[in-house]
């Protein structure tokens, strides 16, 4: 029932991508998406798409396995197409009722270039979910964020408490899935009543559910504790993060896209 | 008045790099009134086949017929089904959530939409089929042991008065008591009412004793399907993908090689003892 999100699920495989430092992978993608915003015309687009090609082809991740990941924002997608398509002034395209509602040229340019930008937006941050697996991504932005801890952030237990939720995210969905077939086995109707039978029938749900997430965090809380976790201090990493050199040239393609896509998406 | 399985197929994340086929063309017949043991390894298949047998997943491919009805037919009672082919999942504790043991026991017959003096009288009953007290009817299902709280809930489903109960992994994490006194008191049950009990094992041991027959699974397949005494005669097959048979019959088979005239086939305790001492007078005599 729940096993369709593929929404950042990592995607096991081996590639270029799945390779490169996290870093890279954090950084580049928080530039394209930043670089999604700077661009105003076709070209800009048309740059941005390659790119993501390029890369979802060294990911070796199947596009419609993207793709079908992004069911799950569908609706977002055509609220947000719905609301310029309708409320953009300019010049009007098709009036309806007597030109209370209107769609202008100019929100039909707009709705379809926001469509595409966040498209391109949720494939970019999910291509990077995809061929990194939590820990890794975790890491990278501890990392990251090491600056931060001159002025007291507590970077190591923010990461670790990121990657604790994150291992969390598919065995609760399991979880939730086993309760659900469990609790359907004994007659209960998940799918059909109005809005208060529903969230009525949400009860014998969340709570089973509820209590073995607790029973899960007590559990892993003790076997840190039996292994002497005791926060970052002193902590050394099994694998530190060091850049390669597939790492630099990562870093250099993604500043020529970044010259090209702006410099052409602004003329 | 059965269940039938027809070339019954299943895959997990279809269209998926992790697809991985789960059911391959299975065919059962299952009569009422049989108490049958589903053996496997984990991952062979069995949780997948039981649940298709109450329509919680539906078969890629082939039909599972219930007293002749094809179960994913249009205008089959889905709901219906559910109530007949009670299905207790593994660690059926897990899912209690009522404020006390007696609400959760009536969670299932109230679901099917019955009076509530009905859903109270089968309550009780089922509560006493699993042996649990009035004591305990006002306790939170969260303070009881855990022995108490795995027979609690499956007196949740016992409650909706299934003809076929399914239990998957009943004594699982269970000592070697709880484990008995549960799967004494589903032979009780099943003697009393005659209905059909599906108990799914990874454990041969477990249910050889009680079992009038044994599906054994492996790798999504049907690899045997008898009589304890027929299934263990493969011993050497079982061994092969990783499942055991009972101890007793492990004993009897080196007594017969060693030159002791037995029975190779016992396979519980009880009979493995009357082979021996039947052998031993011949053998003086």
């Amino acid at each position: 029932m729940l096993r369709d999100i593929t929404l950042g699920q990592y995607y096991q495989t081996d590639s270029v991508i799945h390779r490169l430092d996290p870093r890279v992978k954090l950084g580049g993608t928080i530039l394209f998406i930043l670089s999604l915003f700077f661009f105003q015309n076709i070209f800009g687009y048309l740059i941005a798409a390659l790119f993501l090609a390029v890369v979802i082809r060294l990911s070796k991740v199947p596009f419609r396995y993207i793709v079908r990941g992004m069911k799950a924002i569908l609706l977002l997608l055509m609220i947000t197409v719905v609301f310029n398509l309708f409320l953009t002034p300019g010049r009007p395209l098709l009036e309806f009722f007597g030109g209370r509602v209107r769609i202008t040229y100019e929100g039909l340019k707009l709705a379809a270039f926001m469509a595409i930008r966040l498209s391109f937006l949720i494939i970019g941050s999910s291509i990077m979910t995809l061929t990194t697996t939590p820990n890794h991504l975790t890491d990278g932005m501890e990392r990251m964020m090491r600056p931060l801890k001159l002025i007291k952030v507590p970077v190591h237990e923010i990461a670790m408490m990121m990657s604790i939720a994150l291992r969390f995210i598919p065995i609760l969905l399991e979880e939730t899935d086993k309760i659900m077939k469990a609790q359907t086995a004994r007659g209960a109707d998940f799918e059909n009543g109005n809005l208060i039978r529903r969230a009525k029938a949400m009860v014998p749900l969340l709570v089973p559910l509820f209590i073995s997430a607790i029973r899960r965090a007590n559990d892993l809380a003790m076997a840190m504790e039996a292994r002497c976790y005791r926060g970052g201090e002193g902590r050394t990493k099994m694998k530190p993060l060091i850049y390669q050199t597939r790492d630099r040239l990562a870093y250099l393609s993604l500043a020529v896209y970044l010259v090209c896509s702006i410099g052409l998406g602004r003329l | 008045m059965s269940m039938v399985l027809e070339h019954v197929n299943y895959v997990y994340e279809a269209d998926t790099p992790l697809a991985q086929k789960a059911l391959n063309d299975i065919c059962l017949e299952i009569p009422d009134g049989q108490f049958i043991g589903i053996i496997g390894h984990t991952g062979s298949g069995k949780s997948t086949l039981v649940q298709h047998l109450n329509g919680l997943i539906k078969a890629e491919s082939g039909h599972i017929y219930f007293d002749g009805e094809d179960i994913d037919g249009p205008g089959f009672d889905r709901r219906g089904l559910r109530s007949k082919v009670g299905l207790v999942f593994q660690y059926p504790e897990h899912q209690l959530f009522e404020i006390d043991v007696f609400s959760d026991v009536c969670f299932g017959p109230k679901n099917l939409g019955l009076p509530k003096e009905e859903v109270e009288t089968r309550a009780r009953e089922a509560l006493a089929q699993v042996g649990i007290g009035e004591e305990l009817y006002s306790m939170s299902p969260f303070e009881i042991s855990g022995g108490q709280k795995r027979r609690a809930a499956i007196a949740g489903v016992l409650a909706m008065k299934p003809r076929v109960l399914i239990l998957d992994e009943p004594t699982a994490g269970l000592d070697p008591r709880g484990r008995d006194e549960i799967l004494n008191q589903i032979r009780e049950l099943q003697r009393k009412t005659g209905m059909t009990v599906l108990l799914v094992s990874h454990s041969m041991e477990d249910v050889a004793e009680y079992v009038d027959r044994i599906i054994v699974m492996n790798r999504g397949s049907v690899m045997l399907d008898g009589t304890p005494r027929e299934v263990f005669r493969h011993d050497k097959e079982l061994e092969e993908v990783g499942l055991a048979v009972p101890q007793v019959t492990y004993i009897m088979h080196r007594l017969r090689e060693k030159g002791l005239e037995v029975d190779a086939d016992a396979t519980t305790v009880r009979e493995a003892v009357q082979e021996i001492k039947k052998a031993l007078k011949e053998q003086e005599g």
